[in-house]
């Protein structure tokens, strides 16, 4: 957990922007753009009281032929909402080209204001060549320029990275859904305290509904049902295919920087510090609970890459994935049917 | 997760260098924050996704050499685009693209149109034209 120096720093002008590495790009940029700005929030609290987790399989929404599932809310939320329930305020604009994209960024750098910016890791030099595809909706900071190379803190790396400017603006200006044309933001305004008891509340009313209250099939504790039925089909599509929706679901679920299980670690982290922030034992509780279930969100990963690696259309197999994911929808519904009666 | 179970499973696509990290429990039953190099599941899965992509970018290559497709296919594949992305690209509509498959269509295009798709493909105009 990331603990503040004690009488840490406020005046963010001279300050050098402190890299701390995160699990997940927009938890992790939130919570080191608001610790800069004087805010201590570490990355589990901001994904918390942002709303950050979620489920939902969408058959439909295919990439190479591979339907998409995800185990968070869509891009931007989390900023979006930490912000707007701590009283945050954030100034984010978009360019028409890359040159005035980059123009405005060194103004920023000039000014000392760390920026965030969305980008394509597809473009980003610094990250292993394997993880390099073409997702755009992911967030760093711009903290600073040496000779022709901007600093950059991404949040899961371990410490900060440079980049050349070409490189940036392509990531800054990749095509395709969601497209960055150049997104960047700073923070513009803290508030001089913050009571955490609203915003976690905030954020675990909303979460609790879109897990429980969602009426799509699809989404929340019905979508993890619903891909758990889907599983058991998955023989028809021959070993090659069943293989490959079988890995998109651990690579969502493991590979992109959840912080284990589908960021159900992480939420629980987030309840176990809340917990402590506001004195609620109850939250502390279900902490424990989610960590349970997140096990069991390992598990079928676990097993899921066996029959990856087998690559055989063993029926039983199949079977078992879809209970195994049974299973993990039941705790998933009575953890958040409890969560959702804690009394804040 | 334990914080002692965080699995350590590396893998050349990971390189030595890259630890992500993950949120677990320790003795205490306190979550802290551990690195891991990688896991095997997950291992698995991406290795299995790069198979997939270079049998794709193979089978493209091929077909242009046949004569079957223009090399555009061949560079998108390699470029990990799909076709609205790489449309996104060259500022062209998705039917445009496809039909700049083909090779007597390629073949017809502009020295600007080229550029553009070198562009996209962060190759020059010479590779472009020529798939070895």
């Amino acid at each position: 957990m990331q603990t503040a120096a004690p009488g840490a720093i406020n005046n963010k002008m001279n300050q050098q922007f402190n890299h701390v590495q995160s699990a997940h790009c927009e938890s992790g940029v939130v919570s080191n753009l608001l610790r800069h700005n004087g805010l201590q929030i570490s990355e589990p609290m901001a994904f918390g009281i942002g709303s950050g987790i979620f489920f939902g399989h969408l058959p439909f929404v295919k990439v190479n032929g591979i339907p998409g599932t995800t185990y968070r809310i869509w891009p931007s939320g989390i900023l979006n909402k930490v912000c707007k329930r701590l009283g945050v305020q954030v100034h984010s604009e978009k360019f028409s080209n890359p040159q005035k994209a980059m123009a405005a960024l060194d103004q920023a750098v000039a000014a000392n204001i760390p920026v965030g910016m969305q980008s394509s890791v597809y473009y980003l030099p610094y990250l292993p060549q394997a993880y390099r595809f073409h997702f755009n909706a992911h967030n760093l900071v711009v903290f600073g320029k040496e000779g022709n190379e901007y600093l950059v803190s991404d949040p899961v790396m371990e410490g900060p990275a440079k980049i050349d400017p070409e490189s940036l603006a392509q990531a800054r200006f990749a095509k395709g859904y969601p497209e960055p044309k150049g997104r960047m933001y700073h923070v513009s305004h803290v508030p001089s305290q913050v009571d955490f008891r609203k915003p976690v509340k905030q954020g675990i009313e909303q979460t609790c509904n879109f897990m429980l209250k969602v009426p799509f099939p699809m989404l929340g504790i019905k979508g993890i049902r619903y891909l758990s039925k889907k599983i058991v089909k998955y023989p028809e599509l021959g070993e090659r295919k069943a293989a490959l929706f079988l890995g998109n679901i651990i690579r969502m679920q493991e590979e992109i920087g959840t912080g284990g299980a589908g960021f159900r670690f992480m939420y629980a982290a987030f309840l176990q510090e809340a917990g402590i922030k506001l004195q609620n034992d109850e939250l502390r509780n279900l902490a424990q609970s989610l960590t349970a279930v997140g096990d069991e969100w390992r598990n079928f990963a676990f097993e899921a890459g066996r029959v990856c690696k087998a690559r055989t259309v063993d029926q039983n197999a199949f079977v078992n994935l879809s209970q195994l994911l049974m299973h993990v929808a039941e705790g998933e519904q009575q953890f958040f049917t409890k969560l959702s009666k804690v009394k804040l | 997760m334990k914080k002692d179970e965080v699995p350590q499973d590396n893998n050349d696509l990971h390189k030595q260098t890259f630890k992500q990290l993950f949120y677990a429990v320790d003795n205490d039953g306190d979550y802290v924050k551990v690195p891991s190099v990688g896991w095997e599941p997950e291992n698995v899965a991406m290795a299995q996704a790069w198979d997939e992509v270079n049998d794709r970018i193979a089978q493209a290559k091929e077909k242009v050499l046949q004569g079957e497709v223009s090399p555009i296919a061949y560079y998108m594949e390699k470029s990990l685009m799909d076709i609205s992305i790489l449309a996104g690209h060259v500022g062209k509509f998705q039917w445009q693209v496809k039909r700049h498959f083909k090779p007597a269509n390629f073949n017809k295009l502009s020295d600007k149109m080229l550029q553009r798709y070198a562009a996209a493909f962060q190759i020059s105009v010479q590779e472009l034209l020529q798939v070895k």
